[in-house]
């Protein structure tokens, strides 16, 4: 890149396919926004598009993983599926009558057994996969029939409703921290990206090693803080319905004050995608198991030959993957409030789909978590604006399943001229 | 008599019906080349891979320092200090020279986080000694050229304190002024007093660096010799005849 721009980013040492998603983001939604008059980028319709995504989102950092050690997952859809009707059925009716219904304990019993369950029945797929060496393709396809049909088991068909009054909150609107703690939030996030920014300087110099300039180190904390306050600010721009604060205050017997007004402030089901997406990329980027994950994609030999045990760590990774389908059941069912047998269908393409349009290369060794996030927004978004604007639904999977393939050519595109191979 | 540094004795591995390596010994001694030579399949990798932990041995016995030692992992090779640079170099392509330098023996924080930094640190000083050419750190090694990305793994193999050194072809990627780059390396290495186990097809090569030459031929030992005893065309028709022409005379 010659131009003033192009230097700007190299100095920055920004990702550049991070722009690219970013700047495609941008331009569907600017789209949307025109094509509904209006309705697309406004903080109602973000907040939405967000608690959407959280499940998927959830799910596609743990399938970064999975792909970058050249494997696959087709079950996981089918996995959210009976681990959501598990935790449906230990919430509704093992729990209260063990316990008491709206018992404060119900949902953390709930969501420590679906996560272990989860992380169970992955280690196995895994175990599979690893020391059997039967193909992930066919295990994980096995699975996507087989957790199907316990889903239907279990339940006989039926769904399971209502969830826990407690359990909900983690996964839909009713759930949102309010404005002065999204706000607490964003400077504590700002203030450890500062944290992050000048010790990893400092270390560099320590070191003798390249910095960049002292007014890029700037810039990048600006547009960092600069982001996280934005993101904050549409949040804490979506205002709860009037009507639905008089009824909050008429259960309390309490009458509302003229005037009154809340905001909802971040969902707990993005906060939940936030951590997950922070600790993800600290264990591929920081723990020796994320270090082996890549070195394993890249050369399974070379991997072997160092004395990693890459049996092991296919079973890890698929434990990881199981784990994460668990929290990902959990939003999803606590956003329906309800646990039903088709929970998570076609959830597998969805998430396969985020991590490649993220750049996760199918080949293996290549991937990132953030990039799977923001792929997994993408996708939701395209889905929610042309629903807005009212494509019809098998239209919608024929222009996803376009855009998909497009992606990944422009992709293959982008690595042959950026040598990434 | 001293003890070899390493000794190999009566090696055999199988696969299926075919008998790679056929009750082979070699050894060598600290400060020592030992050559391995033979045509492809004559059983040079599979031996090495024994000695490196990569296959299991199905009989004999392996000595450092006279003691026997059990080798059934890579891990287990390095315990004993044996490191290998492998034909293929065995890196990770994906990922950067430090990341495959300390591959499997990361430098971690005191949280238990792996520690780029000071790996990078670290990666520059042996390297700034192996190959002062070489300043791209950050790059995944794929995008090195075949000398930089040999750099890496001999650097590897170097870096952890070896005692003996197994170097799989070694050159055969590489350029006249690199080649001589790895020659002026196994010499320094061998002046520490390591002992080297130096597979080539190039005799000539072998004749310069080698203290003494092993030839192997469909899975057997044909024969050790002292390079000084030998002639070049001795050793060719070792390899080809698979005949020691000393014993014969």
């Amino acid at each position: 890149m010659s131009n003033g721009l192009g230097k700007f980013i190299k100095t920055l040492q920004l990702d550049t396919r991070l722009l690219g998603m970013i700047g495609a983001f941008i331009v569907i939604s600017v789209a949307f926004h025109v094509a509904t008059g209006g309705t697309f980028l406004t903080p109602r319709n973000l907040f939405t598009l967000t608690l959407q995504t959280a499940s998927v989102a959830v799910m596609a950092a743990g399938m970064v993983f999975v792909i970058v050690t050249r494997n696959i997952d087709l079950s996981i859809g089918s996995l959210l599926g009976v681990v959501g009707m598990l935790m449906g059925v230990i919430q509704v009716k093992i729990l209260p009558e063990m316990l008491g219904f709206g018992h404060p304990a119900i949902w953390i019993i709930t969501l420590v057994v679906g996560i272990f369950l989860g992380a169970a029945i992955g280690a196995f797929q895994g175990w599979l996969i690893g020391y059997l060496v039967i193909p992930s393709f066919i295990v994980t396809l096995g699975g996507l029939l087989i957790w199907r049909g316990a889903a239907w088991w279990v339940s006989k068909g039926t769904t399971i409703s209502p969830l826990d009054p407690n359990f909900v909150m983690l996964g839909g609107a009713s759930g949102t921290i309010g404005v002065t703690a999204s706000w607490m939030l964003a400077m504590v996030g700002s203030a450890l990206t500062i944290w992050f920014l000048v010790s990893s300087r400092r270390k560099h110099i320590a070191h003798d090693f390249a910095v960049k300039p002292v007014w890029a180190e700037y810039a990048l904390g600006a547009i960092l803080v600069g982001a996280i306050c934005g993101i904050t600010a549409i949040m804490n721009a979506y205002m709860v319905p009037t009507r639905l604060l008089e009824r909050r205050f008429a259960a309390d017997g309490l009458e509302m004050p003229e005037g009154y007004t809340e905001a909802y402030g971040f969902p707990i089901s993005v906060l939940i995608v936030l951590a997950v997406a922070i600790a993800m990329t600290i264990i591929a980027k920081k723990t020796r198991f994320g270090r082996y994950v890549f070195a394993m994609g890249g050369n399974p030999d070379a991997a072997e030959l160092s004395g990693i045990n890459t049996r092991m760590l296919t079973v890890k990774v698929f434990a990881l993957m199981g784990a994460l389908t668990a929290i990902a059941a959990v939003i999803a069912s606590a956003r329906l409030g309800s646990a039903g047998s088709s929970l998570g269908e076609l959830d597998e393409l969805r998430v396969i789909a985020a991590a490649v349009i993220g750049g996760t290369a199918l080949a293996g060794g290549v991937g990132t978590i953030y990039g799977a996030i923001l792929g997994a927004l993408i996708m939701q978004a395209l889905v929610s604006g042309m629903g807005m604007v009212g494509v019809d639904s098998p239209l919608q999977n024929m222009i996803v399943g376009g855009v998909l393939i497009l992606a990944v050519w422009i992709d293959i595109i982008y690595r042959r001229k950026t040598g990434d191979a | 008599m001293t003890t070899p540094l390493l000794e190999m004795r009566n090696i055999s591995i199988h696969f299926g019906g075919i008998k790679a390596v056929d009750d082979v010994s070699i050894d060598v001694m600290p400060g020592e080349v030992v050559g391995l030579l033979g045509h492809n399949g004559a059983g040079k990798s599979t031996l090495i891979k024994i000695l490196s932990g990569a296959y299991k041995k199905d009989a004999g016995e392996i000595f450092v320092d006279g003691q026997k030692v059990e080798i059934n992992s890579p891990i287990d090779a390095r315990t004993h200090n044996i490191e290998t640079i492998y034909q293929t170099l065995a890196l990770s392509d994906n990922l950067d020279a430090a990341s495959n330098l300390f591959l499997g023996r990361e430098i971690t924080t005191k949280f238990g986080l792996v520690d780029d930094t000071a790996m990078e640190a670290e990666s520059r000083k042996i390297m700034a000694r192996l190959n002062p050419n070489f300043q791209r750190f950050s790059e995944p090694v794929r995008s090195l050229s075949g000398g930089q990305r040999q750099s890496v793994a001999i650097a590897r193999a170097v870096y952890f304190n070896a005692r003996i050194l197994i170097m799989d072809e070694p050159t055969a990627a590489l350029g006249v002024h690199e080649t001589a780059m790895v020659a002026d390396l196994i010499k320094e290495l061998k002046a520490q007093g390591l002992g080297i186990f130096l597979i080539s097809h190039d005799t000539r090569e072998m004749m310069d660096l080698c203290d003494r030459v092993s030839v192997m031929k469909n899975g057997q030992l044909i024969g050790t010799e002292r390079v000084e005893d030998v002639t070049e065309d001795d050793i060719l028709s070792m390899i080809i005849m698979g005949k020691n022409p000393k014993k014969a005379a």
